[in-house]
């Protein structure tokens, strides 16, 4: 399952490394990780996207928490939450297709924000779920280049975002019985 | 008035109340050791960087004090890096400071630049890189706040030449650091101490497990307080050894891949497993999936990480040990849990008539039987430092540790060489105590430089080689799961007793069990460091044996000299 963390670093150097860092060591894969500043000066806000179990996620929790640097984590996977991203999709159309691609833009409520004679670059922000909608429905007209911010997320109203606690649930080495679970 | 950035350093140390630091310097640190000279510091200098973090650890675990080591930039920093996994594994408080090239020459590969905060981030509780004198006291106190608060652990500060070299006002009250506390707040699913009162109060044969964490969080009286007021037994860990006296009737020894049988049979039929600062390493639990069936389980541990991470736990308290243990006493019932006590007095079996002590010795000279002797001829008084091994198994199995911290041994990362580094840390940090290392002839000689280093600092720090002539543990796991091909594991060594005397320390060889008194007691006798070599028994092997992965109670046993039972 995907689990959602907004993770508050102080703004310092190497920051985003020592995140990184943890999840390499503890052998999570990271889906999408996104950073900015946050309406407190010094204070970056990551949101990071993980694959993981309910055990590895409270387990990640634990982790972050350890990190000097972290001032808070939020688990906002089950809160209801606005998430978000940006993409910028560069599609070679000329001609008529030209007008097909601008009126799916429309439909997706997406921009175009740089006309060439041989491409259109155009500007969406939506849930990931859209964007790869108007990917695929614009891949036959030639994507040439896209981008993507990856995900940002809020929790909606003031409602505060959840912290899972104690790694709960089954731990992976549980499973045991064999020597080659078993460290030497 | 200003201060330059090396002073600043001092200084601040000096205010974290150090008094003694282990190092050797370089280029890139020369500025902090030219002001090093202003201070009341003792400088022990090392002669291998490996050393001073081991000497560090050592300092730290035989004290409770935070140990400091400082290096130069590039291989200075990098030598370090296996003291500081060490401690990060047994969690022990270092501060480690290394130069650095000038801020202006990081990033082009300088002579002797290296990135080590990035080769440290994983085995580092936190690291700073400092580019401006102003910024070195609020890294240095909190690098001393990091290292002592929560989990204890290794910190690293690398100081650029520049910072070192740069002057600035410091204003000490600003400089003070805020730590956001990880561990304050209760979070969802966090054991209450009445769960864990109640499992408590209802279990029959509940077995407390102390580890490392008894000591760090000084909970010695209070487990002690538990332990006598429900009548519960405790085993122990490698390093919760000391935590709990030796000779205290409800403690039952140590558990795990070479604990006392009884002690693992124990907890394979306990109704209750009482964790207390200590995380289930593979090497206590053996398989997992048969690890304590019968049990269920209260963990405590003040890194929330290690709740329910290798074994699923009933009630996860992520806490202070000793916080939770006075939170927890008024609450607990007495019981005198006759028939629990009186199971595991039974399971205690034939293990007496297989113990290798109640053995003549027949001529042969045992390693067992060397430590035996030295526990009682230093009336277990001494601060004993092993390496990593045969010898490291048989001290925690013979030699009683009375007080806390009164055993320092590298038990996660298993390094071997730290035994003579870090007993000449414990030396430095408790000079009126006795110590003594214990160590094999293999570890011996990955770090055997630094006897010079007890000579320069002449220091009364004995030395016990237990010399089998192989890398002992290595060959004992050849010898039961590798068909006893012996793979690079048989050693040629020096003669240790000439090369100690090369270095000015009184040395002896020891052949025979009738020699043994008479060494120790005049290794005792000089005020000075002695070495012993004790040539033991080649092939001999440390029993019980969990093997790796296997069941707890399934142990490989000393074969019996009387009679197989019928519980084998």
């Amino acid at each position: 399952m995907v689990h959602t963390f907004a993770v508050y670093v102080e703004n310092k150097p190497g920051v985003l490394n020592r995140v990184a860092s943890l999840f390499r060591r503890r052998a999570f894969n990271i889906e999408s990780l996104t950073v900015g500043h946050t309406e407190t000066p010094g204070l970056s806000r990551m949101t990071v996207v993980v694959d993981t179990d309910e055990y590895g996620a409270r387990r990640l929790e634990a982790h972050l928490h350890k990190l000097v640097p972290v001032r808070r984590v939020d688990n906002i996977t089950t809160t209801p939450s606005i998430t978000r991203d940006l993409a910028l999709i560069k599609v070679a159309a000329t001609g008529d297709a030209r007008t097909h691609v601008m009126q799916l833009v429309d439909v997706y409520r997406a921009r175009i924000v740089d006309v060439s004679p041989e491409s259109l670059v155009i500007e969406t922000t939506g849930t990931e779920d859209k964007i790869d909608s108007l990917v695929e429905v614009l891949r036959p007209y030639g994507v040439v280049e896209m981008v993507r911010t990856g995900r940002v997320a809020m929790a909606r109203g003031l409602t505060p975002a959840t912290r899972l606690g104690v790694p709960r649930g089954v731990p992976p080495a549980d499973i045991g019985g064999d020597v080659s679970n078993c460290s030497v | 008035m200003k201060l330059t950035g090396a002073q600043i350093l001092w200084e601040a140390m000096v205010r974290e109340g150090v008094t003694d630091i282990f190092g050797y310097p370089g280029g890139a640190i020369l500025p902090a050791y030219d002001a090093m000279l202003g201070y009341p510091i003792r400088h022990i200098l090392v002669r291998h960087e490996q050393g001073a973090t081991h000497m560090a650890d050592g300092y730290a675990r035989a004290s409770g004090r935070v140990g400091v080591a400082i290096a130069t930039s590039g291989p200075g920093a990098t030598n370090m890096v296996t003291g500081i996994a060490t401690a990060m594994m047994d969690s022990s408080p270092i501060v480690c400071i290394t130069g650095q090239v000038g801020s202006k020459l990081i990033g082009s590969d300088a002579f002797q630049e290296t990135d080590i905060t990035g080769i440290t981030l994983p085995i580092t509780k936190h690291n700073y890189l400092v580019t401006r004198a102003e910024d070195v006291a609020p890294a240095v106190l909190e690098a001393f706040a990091v290292a002592k608060s929560g989990r204890p652990g290794p910190v690293l500060v690398d100081i650029t030449k520049d910072a070192q070299q740069g002057s600035c006002e410091v204003d000490w009250a600003a400089a003070e650091p805020h730590l956001t506390e990880a561990y304050d707040d209760a979070l969802p699913g966090d054991g209450d101490y009445r769960e864990a009162v109640e499992l408590i109060n209802a279990a029959e044969r509940p077995l407390i497990l102390a580890g490392h964490g008894v000591m760090l969080s000084g909970a010695e009286r209070e487990i002690l307080a538990l332990a006598e007021q429900a009548n519960i037994p405790i085993a122990v860990t490698l390093l919760g050894i000391g935590g709990v006296a030796a000779s205290h009737p409800l403690n039952l020894g140590m558990m795990g891949m070479h604990g006392e049988a009884w002690v693992n049979h124990a907890i394979q039929e306990a109704d209750l497993l009482i964790a207390l600062g200590m995380r289930f390493d593979d090497r206590v639990t053996g398989n997992l999936k048969t690890y304590a069936p019968t049990a269920r389980k209260i963990h405590v541990d003040i890194d929330r990480a290690e709740l329910n991470k290798n074994v699923r736990v009933d009630v996860a308290i992520a806490k202070d040990l000793r916080s939770a243990l006075v939170e927890w006493l008024p609450h607990v019932t007495r019981r005198d849990r006759v028939e629990w006590h009186g199971r595991i007095d039974a399971l205690k079996g034939d293990s007496a008539v297989r113990d290798i002590q109640q053995l003549p010795d027949d001529g042969h000279l045992y390693a067992a039987h060397v430590i035996n002797d030295l526990w009682r001829l230093t009336e277990g008084n001494a601060i004993v430092v092993t390496d990593v091994g045969q010898h490291q198994m048989w001290e925690a199995q013979y030699y009683k540790h009375e007080r806390p911290r009164s055993l320092v041994t590298s038990g996660g990362l298993g390094t071997m060489g730290f035994a003579l580094p870090a007993a000449i840390g414990a030396k430095i940090a408790c000079p009126d105590s006795e110590v003594w290392v214990v160590v094999g002839d293999g570890g011996f000689q990955m770090t055997m430089a630094e006897l010079a280093t007890v000579a320069q600092e002449q220091l009364d720090v004995n030395i016990a080689i237990i010399n089998n002539g192989y890398l002992g543990m290595v060959r004992q796991w050849q010898e039961f799961f590798y068909g006893k091909r012996y793979a690079a594991t048989p050693l040629m060594n020096p003669d240790f007793a000439k090369l100690a005397e090369a270095f000015g320390i009184a040395a002896t060889t020891v052949t025979k069990r009738s020699d043994v008194a008479d060494a120790v007691h005049a290794a005792r006798r000089v005020k000075r460091a002695a070495l012993i070599d004790f040539k033991v028994e080649q092939e001999d092997s440390v029993y019980p044996m969990v093997p790796a992965g296997a069941d707890l109670h399934k142990m490989i046993r000393r074969p019996s000299p009387i009679v197989e039972t019928a519980a084998d």
